[in-house]
């Protein structure tokens, strides 16, 4: 009996170290939690009977793409299959669990078949990937651009990773329940409009049944509306006093216009449907409030447009309204951190496949247009030959651009170590939320300018 | 005397196919990393296939950072606090019931069962319930650092208490009746032979709890990283910062993940550092209680 057990143990451990090791050198990215399509099979490698290439890829090459949105996984293993259907070509599409791309990306980098193709967004990370990156000037996705405004270059001027779509962001207003409380969204064109419907529709918000913001919750799944995108309107402020577009992140920041930012915040803060008091640990739904009614505003982007228009058709888009001069003017936050990048130590033939796979997505129109405009899609594409978005808020930010309105960049690229940076803006928002107190914002002034120029003397120091 | 060959013939020729692959096991799980981990913790690198061999500027960095050096004494704090609370009120359960009592073993199941719920659940439970309470105060686990500390206290209290019970049972299970008996016959009370015999029987099992306690609160994680993430933070006038509630673990997690690919080697050394400590401090340990143990 004893002999049997032991017998039966080491062979539970022989099939357990079997099964530790990777089928074939190509199974090593399917070793990640994330979804993954490879349409050819376990091992595409098997396609290739000569079997000379390790790699396993086939003579065509394969393309391997690393994606960072998961609302966006769906839609591409569908464009996956349609391409491979069509082609022959692999494609993988692997896509890094919610706020794990760059744990992801660093560990897939390191395996025998890294990406292909991967997403180089923001200044920083343009730093730290550059180097893996392949240069795109003059290159065949390059000509398809029909506009360079989402390019991201690196310091020699070699184009890194070239955007692939837009989006905007702002205060998305239920224009019905506005009319309800007895305002118009024409009328508010600045922050002391916007502060005396959102006040009075607090006041009133028992009488109404609906309140002015939905909550404002600071917990990660939240808190970056704020810390991310809020925050952007003293960058870009900052940047237009200084008339310049910056290029690289700066070493300091002057902090000039945290008093706009701080009435902002203010303001959605103290006149929302959840006590300012109960933000710090989360749990709230803000989408949920809007869809149901609950409130007027709501501090989102574009990419909430499909997921709410069905529930509030009146929807739109307004600036974020702040209290510098000229603000009547304003637009929308528009900008990019979906970049594509082509890996340069991939094998020619595999960054031959990934070039061929990324101009027939920007100009095949089946495939175009289901990446544009599916759920969970990119809203729009910068391409000539790309689908026509159908997102309204992209298409009112480029009404609002046609009137002459100024487009906000987003400077919040460029903000150094930016999940370290964020964090601690997140814990000093948290102290000014419990007590609102000119010194307790003191602290907050501090770790978003301060604390700017220590993490870029912490990354470029 | 033995015979110089006394294994059996064929395990004597098969030795390697039952030892080969735990031993593979243990050299591709545990060796190989563990070596690559101190090699990487004298480089710079971004890829750890791609690594720049730099010297011990990132000990160096390590023992500089204020943070780091924040979160060792946090974390000894911790450690200490959690391990007189959570033997104490382990062992008190378990003495408890071995008595006789009715139940004991509903009691001890359900005492047990926090333990095999994983941390950054329990983490995230205990978040909801301190802040249902705390709310009504009009403040929050993550405002201030002595709700933080205690609230993982009382977590991982929760938690670890049931685990160390279950150790503690089997240990006063096997002090010998006779021995208590002969304590009884002598006249010694009831603190007597609590103090003079049941505890110096049940040394060994003091001395695993202790152990286990002791690097569980330096090796604190997924609890700590749900509970607060190390706020709230105390923000400099100059722009650094200290997360006040943040351990060593988490300290190195977010130095690895949270900043810039030059500070992946610190974290590396931070790592080397961060295992030394451990193991010294549990090896000491178990050398101190070791001493105390009686033969039965």
């Amino acid at each position: 009996m004893k002999k049997w057990f032991a017998l039966m143990l080491a062979l539970v451990m022989v099939f357990a170290l079997c099964a530790c090791g990777p089928k074939n050198p190509s199974a090593g990215p399917a070793s990640n939690p994330g979804t993954e399509t490879t349409p050819g099979g376990e091992n595409p490698g098997g396609e290739n009977p000569g079997g000379e290439n390790p790699g396993g890829e086939t003579a065509k090459g394969s393309v391997y793409w690393l994606n960072f949105k998961p609302e966006a996984d769906d839609i591409l293993q569908q464009v996956a299959e349609m391409y491979t259907a069509k082609t022959g070509v692999p494609v993988q599409i692997t896509t890094a669990a919610s706020g794990t791309y760059e744990e992801t990306l660093r560990a897939e980098m390191d395996k025998p078949n890294p990406p292909t193709m991967f997403v180089i967004g923001t200044a920083p990370a343009v730093k730290t990937w550059g180097d893996y990156a392949l240069d795109l000037t003059g290159t065949a996705i390059a000509n398809e651009l029909n506009s360079d405004a989402y390019n991201l270059y690196d310091a020699n001027g070699k184009l890194v990773s070239i955007g692939y779509s837009y989006e905007c962001y702002g205060i998305i207003v239920n224009q019905d329940l506005l009319e309800q409380a007895g305002y118009k969204v024409a009328d508010i064109n600045n922050f002391a409009t916007l502060k005396t419907a959102a006040e009075d529709i607090h006041a009133r918000a028992a009488e109404l049944g609906f309140d002015a913001f939905t909550s404002n919750d600071m917990d990660d799944s939240s808190s970056w509306r704020y810390t991310g995108h809020m925050i952007n309107l003293e960058y870009y402020y900052e940047e237009q006093a200084a008339g310049t577009k910056w290029s690289d992140t700066p070493a300091s920041l002057t902090g000039a216009y945290m008093d706009n930012y701080r009435n902002l915040y203010d303001l959605c803060v103290n006149n929302s449907t959840v006590a300012r008091g109960d933000l710090a640990t989360g749990g709230h739904d803000a989408q949920a409030e809007f869809k149901d009614g609950k409130a007027v505003f709501y501090v989102q982007g574009s990419w909430e447009y499909a997921a709410i228009i069905d529930s509030v058709p009146s929807a739109t888009m307004i600036p974020y309204y702040c209290g510098v001069e000229g603000e009547e003017n304003a637009g929308l936050n528009c900008g990019s951190e979906n970049c594509w990048a082509i890996n340069s130590k991939a094998s020619a033939e595999n960054q031959q496949a990934t070039m061929d796979f990324m101009v027939w997505l920007v100009t095949d129109p089946e495939a175009s247009e289901l990446v544009t405009n599916g759920v969970g899609g990119f809203g729009a594409m910068p391409y000539k030959s790309a689908a026509a978005s159908t997102n309204g808020f992209l298409a009112l930010s480029a009404e609002m651009t046609a009137d002459g309105k100024y487009v906000m960049d987003w400077a919040t690229n460029f903000q150094p170590n930016s999940s370290e940076y964020r964090a601690v803006l997140v814990s000093a928002l948290n102290q000014y939320n419990a007590n609102p107190s000119d010194a307790n914002w003191e602290t907050v002034v501090t770790a978003a300018i301060q604390g700017w120029a220590t993490q870029y003397q912490a990354t470029n120091g | 005397m033995r015979k110089k060959n006394s294994l059996p013939n064929p395990i004597k020729r098969w030795w390697w196919l039952f030892l080969g692959p735990v031993v593979a096991a243990f050299i591709i799980g545990f060796v190989w990393p563990f070596l690559q981990g101190i090699y990487l913790s004298f480089c710079k690198f971004r890829l750890v296939s791609d690594a720049k061999f730099i010297g011990i500027d990132n000990y160096l960095k390590a023992f500089s950072d204020a943070s780091f050096v924040h979160s060792f004494w946090y974390s000894a704090l911790f450690a200490v606090v959690s391990l007189v609370l959570i033997n104490v009120l382990a062992f008190a359960a378990a003495y408890a019931l071995t008595q006789g009592i009715k139940g004991s073993n509903l009691f001890r199941t359900v005492f047990f069962m926090p333990n095999l719920i994983g941390g950054i659940v329990l983490g995230h439970i205990w978040s909801m319930i301190f802040d249902g309470i705390l709310s009504k105060f009009g403040t929050s686990i993550l405002l201030e650092s002595k709700y933080g500390f205690w609230g993982l206290i009382i977590l991982m209290c929760w938690q670890q208490v049931g685990y160390m019970m279950i150790i503690y049972i089997a240990g006063l299970q096997a002090v010998p009746g006779e021995m208590l008996e002969a304590a009884k016959i002598d006249g010694a009370t009831n603190a007597q032979t609590l103090f003079k015999v049941t505890i110096p029987n049940v040394m060994p099992s003091i001395t695993i709890c202790t152990f286990l306690s002791l690097t569980n609160g330096f090796k604190l994680f997924d609890q700590n990283l749900a509970l607060t993430a190390g706020q709230p933070f105390q923000i400099q006038p100059d722009g650094t910062t200290v997360k006040t509630t943040e351990m060593l673990a988490l300290n190195i997690y977010n130095t690895f993940y949270g900043q810039n690919a030059n500070a992946q080697g610190t974290a590396q050394a931070k790592a080397v550092i961060f295992f030394i400590l451990v193991a010294g401090l549990g090896l000491a340990q178990l050398a101190f209680t070791r001493r105390k143990e009686v033969q039965q």
